[in-house]
């Protein structure tokens, strides 16, 4: 078992999960958050004074897989969220030792499933 | 030592009061004496004195009241930028405030500088020549500057009525050049065809010398904003993701629905300045014209409640406001001369018309419109203009006068629409061709809030910016 977490721009999140749900993959949590990275930020200014924003906002998603879906999943972000400008964010693929369903205690594979 | 200093000061308490009861006494005889002379050679003319009281303070009741009614129609700019803000999404939210803060402040000094004589001053048939800037009128107290205030804002709710249908993609300097235009030529050529005699009593105006009825502005402001709105929203094109590849309409959720409630509710309350206000006369229709408004707002709010409850098996919050919105952009134009019967029907007609046409506009026309002003202003408007031809209780159809004013409201109307629709689709096309009239894709993405002016409207706050 697999935990997929990709940071991805915002806006290509209904992209994201377009590709996603064409690869049938259709369980994911997504929370906001922030980060820098290649970006290095942008500009932003109030009242007349600069202000660096070097934390941009990002989306994170957190899927966990089976082993035979990671391949896919990784592709279907990909094609979502790539637009080949810098920024487009990173994929971290963890190893996931349990999985326990809180509902049925299933554990393991049944549970991701 | 201390006695003596206290009977010295009593001493002098006294000799100030006797210094000032005889001074006032003596005042008062002086005063007194001439009356009692006046009154004795010729009997004074009792009528004439008061019917020249009663008419200069009936004349300053009209100022004070017309002022108030301007001063209720400025806070209704607050309520549109709540709704617009509301009803869109937090990642343009500055904008949208800024383009509501900029099309009263361009409009007002537009109006004021050349709208205004557009509209009021001496017309050559097809639009007034004189009065710009009201230059020839005396500063100080004459008639002229109250009006000016009163249809200043007026102008102003035009001119910030298209805001709402272009928002979350409308480049701002494209913007500030549209409100500009509005505020100089499109809204006050237009008004003067219906109100150019309300100045100049003889002026010619050629849709109110046909008898076209259109008390408060129901073409003349809300009509002509909506079908400007409808020209914007055609050339600017859909926001992205408002249309998937398949053309079906999707949801773009409203960041804010406290914030679009507060806006209905002040612009209800500046209604009360706007049809009321129009009499600009203070006397006891003021009172029938705020009891046919909100009887209309009412109406309008639990009709588009009903509707929306049967179309969209929900009561809908957003539809409701839009509702109560409805009904006061209906009675706008009919309000002083319906029943309270007449205007709970027009109201309702407003409520279900509001719902079905912001349904249409969104699946049918695919037209984005976030706010619903095209079908708030534009076509209950029309729907207003047309119900006093059916409603009034003087020359209306349903009063068994025939269809004539009907007929004549029906004119006036298109004439709206041709040159507001006709005029804002020239424009938008200028504009469009030459600066451009929305932002780029990636900019709209992110947000006009950061794009167009380099802030945000909530710092510090967590915002998705998904779509």
């Amino acid at each position: 078992m697999k935990l997929i977490v990709a940071y991805i721009q915002p806006h290509k999140l209904s992209d994201v999960k377009r590709s996603l749900f064409k690869a049938e993959i259709t369980k994911m949590s997504v929370t906001n958050s922030l980060g820098c990275g290649q970006q290095m930020g942008y500009h932003e200014s109030y009242r007349g004074v600069d202000i660096e924003v070097n934390l941009l906002k990002k989306l994170r998603l957190e899927i966990a897989v089976n082993d035979d879906f990671v391949e896919r999943t990784v592709a279907a972000i990909i094609e979502g969220a790539k637009t080949g400008q810098i920024g487009d964010g990173k994929i971290f693929v963890l190893d996931l030792p349990e999985c326990i369903r809180i509902r049925t205690e299933e554990t393991g594979q049944e549970a991701i499933g | 030592m201390r006695i003596k200093f206290k009977t010295v000061l009593l001493c002098l308490f006294v000799v100030a009061g006797l210094a000032v009861s005889t001074g006032t006494a003596l005042a008062l005889e002086e005063t007194a004496e001439p009356a009692v002379e006046a009154l004795s050679p010729e009997p004074v003319d009792v009528e004439s004195i008061t019917a020249a009281i009663t008419e200069e303070l009936q004349s300053n009741i009209n100022i004070v009241w017309t002022c108030i009614a301007a001063f209720l129609v400025f806070f209704m700019q607050a309520g549109f930028a709540m709704v617009e803000t509301g009803f869109t999404r937090a990642k343009n939210a500055a904008n949208i405030l800024m383009k509501n803060l900029m099309d009263f402040s361009v409009g007002s000094l537009a109006f004021f500088l050349v709208g205004f004589g557009f509209m009021f001053g001496v017309s050559n048939g097809l639009f007034g020549t004189s009065l710009f800037g009201l230059s020839g009128v005396e500063a100080g107290s004459d008639w002229s500057w109250t009006f000016l205030i009163f249809q200043t804002v007026f102008a102003a709710t035009a001119a910030t009525i298209v805001s709402g249908a272009m928002a979350e993609r409308t480049k701002f300097v494209s913007y500030l050049l549209y409100s500009a235009g509005i505020t100089l030529f499109i809204y006050p050529i237009f008004g003067s065809w219906a109100w150019g005699n309300l100045l100049i009593g003889d002026n010619i105006s050629w849709l109110a010398d046909m008898g076209f009825h259109d008390f408060a502005g129901s073409t003349v402001v809300h009509s002509v904003g909506g079908w400007l709105a409808l020209a914007g929203a055609i050339v600017l094109g859909p926001r992205i993701g408002k249309y998937g590849s398949d053309g079906k309409p999707n949801a773009i959720l409203g960041h804010n629905l406290p914030l679009a409630a507060l806006g209905v509710f002040i612009l209800w309350f500046g209604w009360f300045g706007f049809n009321p206000g129009s009499t600009t006369t203070g006397d006891g229709s003021i009172g029938y014209i705020a009891v046919t408004t909100n009887l209309s707002a009412a109406a309008g709010a639990v009709l588009a409640l009903v509707t929306s409850w049967i179309v969209l098996k929900k009561p809908e919050l957003s539809m409701s406001l839009n509702g109560a919105l409805a009904g006061l952009v209906a009675i706008t134009a009919p309000c002083d001369a319906v029943s309270p019967v007449g205007a709970i029907c027009i109201g309702a007609v407003a409520g279900i018309l509001v719902v079905l046409s912001v349904l249409f506009i969104d699946f049918v026309l695919k037209i984005d419109d976030p706010v619903g002003a095209i079908s708030v202003h534009g076509v209950c408007g029309l729907w207003g203009t047309l119900a006093y031809g059916l409603f009034s209780t003087s020359e209306g159809w349903f009063y068994g006068y025939g269809v004539k004013a009907l007929g004549v409201q029906f004119v006036g109307a298109a004439a709206g629409f041709v040159w507001a629709f006709g005029f804002g689709l020239i424009l938008f096309f200028i504009l469009k061709k030459t600066i451009g009239l929305r932002v780029g894709p990636e900019e709209e993405l992110k947000g006009l809030d950061i794009g167009e002016h380099g802030n945000e409207a909530y710092a510090g706050f967590q915002i998705f910016t998904t779509e």
